[in-house]
This record gives structure tokens, C-alpha cells and sequence, in this order.
């Protein structure tokens, strides 16, 4: 829709300016404090301007959270997320699309339903079953007899166990386990003209091979939208990393070790808060999200220029 | 290269049953162009063939093998489809040789052949573009290179040029006529567009709610269509028809409105008492003085087609409609003479629909429905 409405334009320029303001401020505000000195920082009024401590303390900051090795480990779950995620979304997409089989639309809406239940609100059972991967299996078998039965036979006990407690899987998997990313492929998969999977059929191409040559191809954007999203969303992750590891020196998260620097009752002790290092940390936690975020906007930007369709 | 045996298809979804004992024979080297309105089924029995349609009961075989059962890829069939449907993401070559990359011809073999088919479409100086760079008819081209570059036993061709301008699909018409003569490959070929059926098809196949009503050459479904159906899907302006009874005692059809149109005597004994529908073909009436003519109507309107008019009358209410390369000024209301030759009527029984036959000579071609 095009209007010529100057009062309008200006209108929603002000409310642009408005929300960049409200974003920004706090951002600012967090940078300020980190260029400054804990005497400045606890001053009152606040410092509005920029100080000349940000080096000294990004490298305070960086040395009492142990950032390096954490910077690590985050980049990994992050990067193991954002590849399972992908890979699960396209290939589930691709069954609920293109296949036709029984109970595929039950499937569809249990995988829908889970979108209603984000991992906080099952925290509990995600836990219980990140401390024994197989405990539905135990459950299942014990359910249906299975257990006694080898037990009788055998005179084994069967008791499985596999903990993800303290470990990159264990806190990858529940991140990827959930329907977001089905639903992005599920919609950019509809939109494929039948005629293309019938061309492919008639190319000789099999399932798998449409899916390499053809689906995955041609959702290079939805990827890259779908891989900016999920990196940051386990990037910022700070409940389950905080249950699940309790190994904080070889697991910790960067996010959760943010946490520490800032100052509370049980951190300082009735100590001067220490906002010049929680500032100074926040700024470098932030920098790979925004560093994703602008990096990927670049590459699906160019993509959208050049779509075929 | 192959030939095309359909025997006793049907086609049901769920309840509905879409195409019922369609039986058609497909010869060696043929173009059968498939013709019918949309929803006649005429997509799905081509879709039938490529295997992209499971068929509810029957059988279909090319080149004597049953291949009811068998993949799209083992059919040995290439399709053209109405929308192209090339793969947005690959280059015009890509495209091509995408059929031949999945059967593992290797690289350099590959190219080349590209290379050769794309010539022979005349594509040689796109091969590195991609389809959204093509006009509508570049596509139209690569399509057929795809389906080409298999060497397939059968081509087939589901509306292929309903998506060009005018001028552009006479222009591919007469392509895919070339190319059909020099691969040899069996043709199937379905359209709604009469012109497209005429000009292309050895032998036409006119479908009709599922099933088959007519099958012959161009000529033959002009000539003798087998019925009011094929009759009025046939032929532009359509042909008309007049409602009548035949009377063996006057040798003629009586026409409602107490005209009436001189039969051969053997027809109307065969036919006595009947009641029929007269068909007359627009470009077989000709105008005439009221007096000497073998009908009277009465005038409504014309259209000019430069070369010819097209004159809109009416024979109480029933509209009837003349084509004439004669120009004449006319006022509404005018009384007009019609004249034909004897062997310009069609008989239609008013029933059935069936043609009557008009003797031994119009034996009519037509496929047990």
C-alpha cells in the first residue's frame, strides 16, 4: 500500500526513532559503564559519556569469568544446535510434505503442540530425561513386561542408562528437539509446485536425491534464517546450561558465567558492585549474536536479489 | 519406437470415480493428441501413462510390458509439462542434463550431449543462464531439451503451450511437430485447444466426462464426429443444431418449426419416427435468395473476420450461425435463404447423442464406451 501522507510518514518515522531509542539506550548505557573506573561507575548521577578504562576492563573482565575456554564450548553447543536443528527441521519438514502415510497428520500436530511447550515450561521432564536418555525406553519395557521377562530368561537385570548431564550433547539436544524450525521448512515446502516433484520423478531422481539436489538448494535462505535464529536463541540459553552442567570449569557457558560478574547480594557480599566488569563482559558476550545477525542479514539479503521464482 | 496399449482404465478417487473403461491403442512412431475440455480427464490418463497417476484398475503397457507397476524413471518416458517446471536453482545445462547426472553418465559425456541437444532446440548461447532469466518460450525450449536429452520411447505432453502468446504457439507447435519426426518417438500429446489437436495429432482422441468419445484422424472427427458432443467441440464457429423428427414418407427431418432438411432415402427409413438433432457446420451453409433456399431464417447480427463474415441468425429460437467469405449488408429482422449440400448434414440421435449412421460409407470409427 502506497499513501502520500506526509503527517503519516513523519508519524511513523517518530515511532521508528522512538523504539531505535528505547533499543539503543540501554545498550549505550552498558558500554558507558564498562569505560569507566568501579569509583566512576558507583557514582552518582551516572556517567552518560564515555570513559578511557574499556581495555582494562574487557581484559579484568575476560580473566575473572574465564571466557576463553567458555567462549569455546558456547560456540560449540551453538553450532551443534544450529546444525541439528537444520538438519532435523528439513528432514521432518520433508516427510510431513512430501510423503503420504498414515498418521502423518497426527504427527503433524503433535510436533505442533510442542511449539506450545518451550523448554522452561517442561524443564522438569526434559531434566529427568537428560539424566537417562533411555529411561522412556526403560519405561516402556518395564510397561509392557519386557524387563521381567528378560530377566526371567536371562536372569539379567536390564537397567538403562545414559546420562547427558555434563555433557555438549546434553545440552545440545534438548535445544534441538522442538518444532520451530519444522514449521519454517513446512511452509517453504508447500510452496514447491508439484509439477517440480514430479519433473524430478520423471528425471529418475529418488526422494533423497530431490531433497539434496532440488529442496535443500532451494531453501538456502530459509537456512540461513533458520541458522541466525537458532544461533542466537542458544547463544542467550541461561536456564538449561545453568541445571544441566554442573561441571562449570570443562562445560561452563559463557552466558551463565556472565551471570557471576553480576553483582548481587551473594556475589559481592555487601561489596561495591562491580557494574564496570558486568558491563565490560555483557559487551563481549553480545559481539557474536550481532556478529551472526549482520553476517547472515548480508548473505540472505543477496539471496532474496537473486531468487529465480 | 513404442507403442501404447490402454485397456480397461479406470480411475477412482475415493468415491469419486473420474475415468471409467477407457481403452486406447497407441502406435509405433504416433502423435495422438488427447482433446477435451478441462476435467475431462485427459490430464490424468497422460499422468497414468508417466506413472505419476497409480491406476485404479486396468492396464497400461508400452512396448508390451505391463507398467502398472513400475516407476516413473522405468517407463521410459519424458513429460513436458504445462509450467515448465525446470529447477529454478540450475543453470539452462543443469537443467538439461539433470536426467542424465542421476542415471551417473559421467561429466564430459554429459556436456557434450547437453551441448547437442541444446543446439538442436536452438538454446546453444543460454546454457549458462538460468531459467529466470528466459523468456516463456526459451523455457518452453529447455523443457523439451530435458525431455530430449533422455532419448525416451515416449514423449509426453501435458498442455505445454497454454502458456505462450498466440504468435509464439504456432511457432512451438510446428517445433514440437519437427522434433517428434526426427527422434521417432511415440508422441501423446494433451490440450483443450482444438487447433493445437487438428495441426499436431495423426490421430485425435476426444475425451469427454471420463471418457473416450471419439477416436481418428483430424479428418475423420470433422468429417463424421461421433457424436453431438464431438461435434460441437470440433469446428469454430461450432455446428450447429436443429431439433427435429425424421420422416421416412417425405425423406427428410422434420424440423420443429415445420422446416425441413432432405435426408438420403435409407437414412430416413433406417431412422423413421426418430427423434434427431441436424447438424450443419457454419462453412457448409451458404447464403441464398429466400425462395430458392433449403431453409429460412432470420438475421440477428454479424462479425467480421476480414477475411469472411461470420453471420449470427436464428430459426425461431434457435441461433444458428453461418460463415461466409460473401459480404452482405443486413438489417435485423431480414429473412435470409440458407442453402447445403446433401452430404453436409450430420444426424444425430436426440437421445443418445450418437451419430446415425448415413450407409455403408459412414461407418463410424469409434471406441466401445
Amino acid at each position: 500500500m502506497i499513501e502520500r501522507t506526509p503527517i503519516l510518514n513523519i508519524v511513523t518515522h517518530l515511532i521508528l526513532i522512538f523504539g531505535l531509542v528505547v533499543i539503543l539506550t540501554p545498550i549505550w548505557l552498558a558500554f558507558v559503564a564498562a569505560t569507566h573506573t568501579l569509583q566512576a561507575v558507583n557514582s552518582h548521577p551516572i556517567e552518560m559519556w564515555p570513559g578511557d578504562q574499556l581495555l582494562i576492563n574487557l581484559r579484568e573482565a575476560w580473566a575473572q569469568s574465564d571466557f576463553g575456554p567458555k567462549f569455546v564450548n558456547t560456540l560449540i553447543v551453538s553450532t551443534g544446535v544450529v546444525l541439528g536443528k537444520i538438519t532435523l527441521a528439513c528432514i521432518t519438514a520433508f516427510s510431513l510434505v512430501f510423503f503420504n502415510y498414515r498418521g502423518r497428520i497426527v504427527i503433524f500436530w503433535m510436533i505442533f503442540i510442542t511449539l506450545m511447550l518451550p523448554l522452561e515450561v517442561r524443564i522438569v521432564p526434559t531434566y529427568a530425561v537428560a539424566a537417562n536418555a533411555l529411561s522412556p525406553f526403560q519405561t516402556i519395557m518395564d510397561a509392557i513386561g519386557l524387563t521381567s521377562l528378560i530377566n526371567m530368561i536371562s536372569g539379567i537385570e536390564v537397567a538403562l542408562e545414559w546420562n547427558l548431564l555434563n555433557s555438549y550433547t546434553g545440552l545440545i539436544l534438548p535445544l534441538v528437539a522442538t518444532a520451530t524450525g519444522t514449521f519454517l521448512y513446512r511452509q517453504f515446502f508447500l510452496t514447491i509446485p508439484d509439477e517440480l516433484v514430479e519433473a524430478a520423478r520423471m528425471d529418475g531422481a529418488g526422494p533423497l536425491r530431490f531433497l539434496w539436489d532440488v529442496l535443500i538448494p532451494l531453501s538456502k535462505t530459509n537456512i540461513a534464517a533458520l541458522a541466525t535464529i537458532m544461533f542466537v536463541y542458544a547463544w542467550n540459553q541461561y536456564l538449561w546450561p545453568l541445571l544441566v552442567i554442573t561441571d562449570r570449569a570443562n562445560y561452563g557457558m559463557v552466558v551463565v558465567q556472565l551471570s557471576d560478574l553480576v553483582p548481587d547480594q551473594l556475589t559481592t557480599g555487601g561489596g561495591t558492585p562491580t557494574w564496570h566488569l558486568a558491563m565490560a563482559a555483557t559487551l563481549v558476550v553480545m559481539l557474536p549474536p550481532i556478529a551472526i545477525v549482520i553476517f547472515m542479514q548480508r548473505w540472505f539479503v543477496r539471496g532474496l536479489i537473486n531468487t529465480d521464482k | 519406437m513404442a507403442e501404447i496399449s490402454i485397456r480397461d482404465i479406470s480411475k477412482t478417487y475415493g468415491k469419486n470415480t473420474i475415468m471409467q473403461g477407457v481403452n486406447l491403442e497407441i502406435r509405433q512412431k504416433e502423435f495422438v493428441v488427447i482433446l477435451g475440455p478441462s476435467g475431462c480427464g485427459k490430464s490424468t490418463l497422460l499422468r497414468m501413462i508417466a506413472g505419476l497417476e497409480d491406476i485404479t484398475k486396468g492396464e497400461i503397457s508400452i512396448d508390451g510390458t505391463v507398467v502398472n507397476a513400475l516407476e516413473p524413471r522405468q517407463r521410459g518416458c519424458a513429460m513436458v509439462f504445462q509450467n515448465y517446471a525446470l529447477y529454478p536453482h540450475m543453470t539452462v545445462a543443469e537443467n538439461i542434463g539433470y536426467a542424465l547426472k542421476v542415471a551417473g553418465v559421467p561429466k564430459a559425456a554429459r556436456l557434450e550431449r547437453v551441448a547437442g541437444v541444446a543446439k538442436s532446440v536452438g538454446l546453444g548461447e543460454f546454457l549458462d543462464r538460468k531459467p529466470g532469466q528466459l523468456s516463456g518460450g526459451q523455457r518452453q525450449r529447455v523443457a523439451m531439451a530435458r525431455a530430449i536429452i533422455r532419448e525416451p520411447k515416449v514423449f509426453l505432453f501435458d498442455e505445454p503451450l497454454s502458456n505462450l502468446d498466440a504468435k509464439l504457439r504456432v511457432q512451438m507447435r510446428h517445433e514440437i511437430r519437427r522434433i517428434h519426426n526426427q527422434i521417432g518417438a511415440t508422441s501423446v500429446f494433451v490440450t483443450h485447444d482444438q487447433h493445437e489437436g487438428m495441426t499436431l495429432a495423426d490421430r485425435l482422441v476426444v475425451m469427454n466426462k471420463g471418457t473416450i468419445e471419439q477416436v481418428g484422424t483430424p479428418e475423420e472427427i470433422y468429417e463424421r464426429p461421433a457424436s453431438v458432443y464431438v461435434a460441437g467441440f470440433i469446428g469454430s464457429p461450432a455446428m450447429n443444431m436443429l431439433p427435429g423428427r425424421v420422416d421416412a414418407s417425405r425423406g427428410a427431418v422434420l424440423l420443429d418449426n415445420g422446416q425441413s432438411v432432405p435426408l438420403p432415402a435409407q437414412q430416413a427409413r433406417a431412422a423413421n419416427g426418430n427423434l434427431v438433432q441436424v447438424g450443419l457446420r457454419p462453412e457448409q451453409l451458404f447464403l441464398a435468395s429466400p425462395a430458392s433456399a433449403q431453409l429460412t431464417a432470420t438475421y440477428v447480427f454479424q462479425e467480421e473476420l476480414g477475411s469472411g463474415r461470420v453471420y449470427h441468425l436464428q430459426i425461431e429460437d434457435i441461433p444458428l450461425c453461418v460463415v461466409s467469405t460473401e459480404k452482405r449488408q443486413m438489417t435485423e429482422g431480414d429473412t435470409v435463404g440458407l442453402s447445403f449440400a446433401a452430404d453436409a448434414v450430420h444426424l444425430f440421435d436426440a437421445k443418445s447423442g450418437r451419430r446415425v449412421a448415413r450407409g455403408t460409407a459412414d461407418r463410424v470409427l469409434e471406441v466401445t464406451a
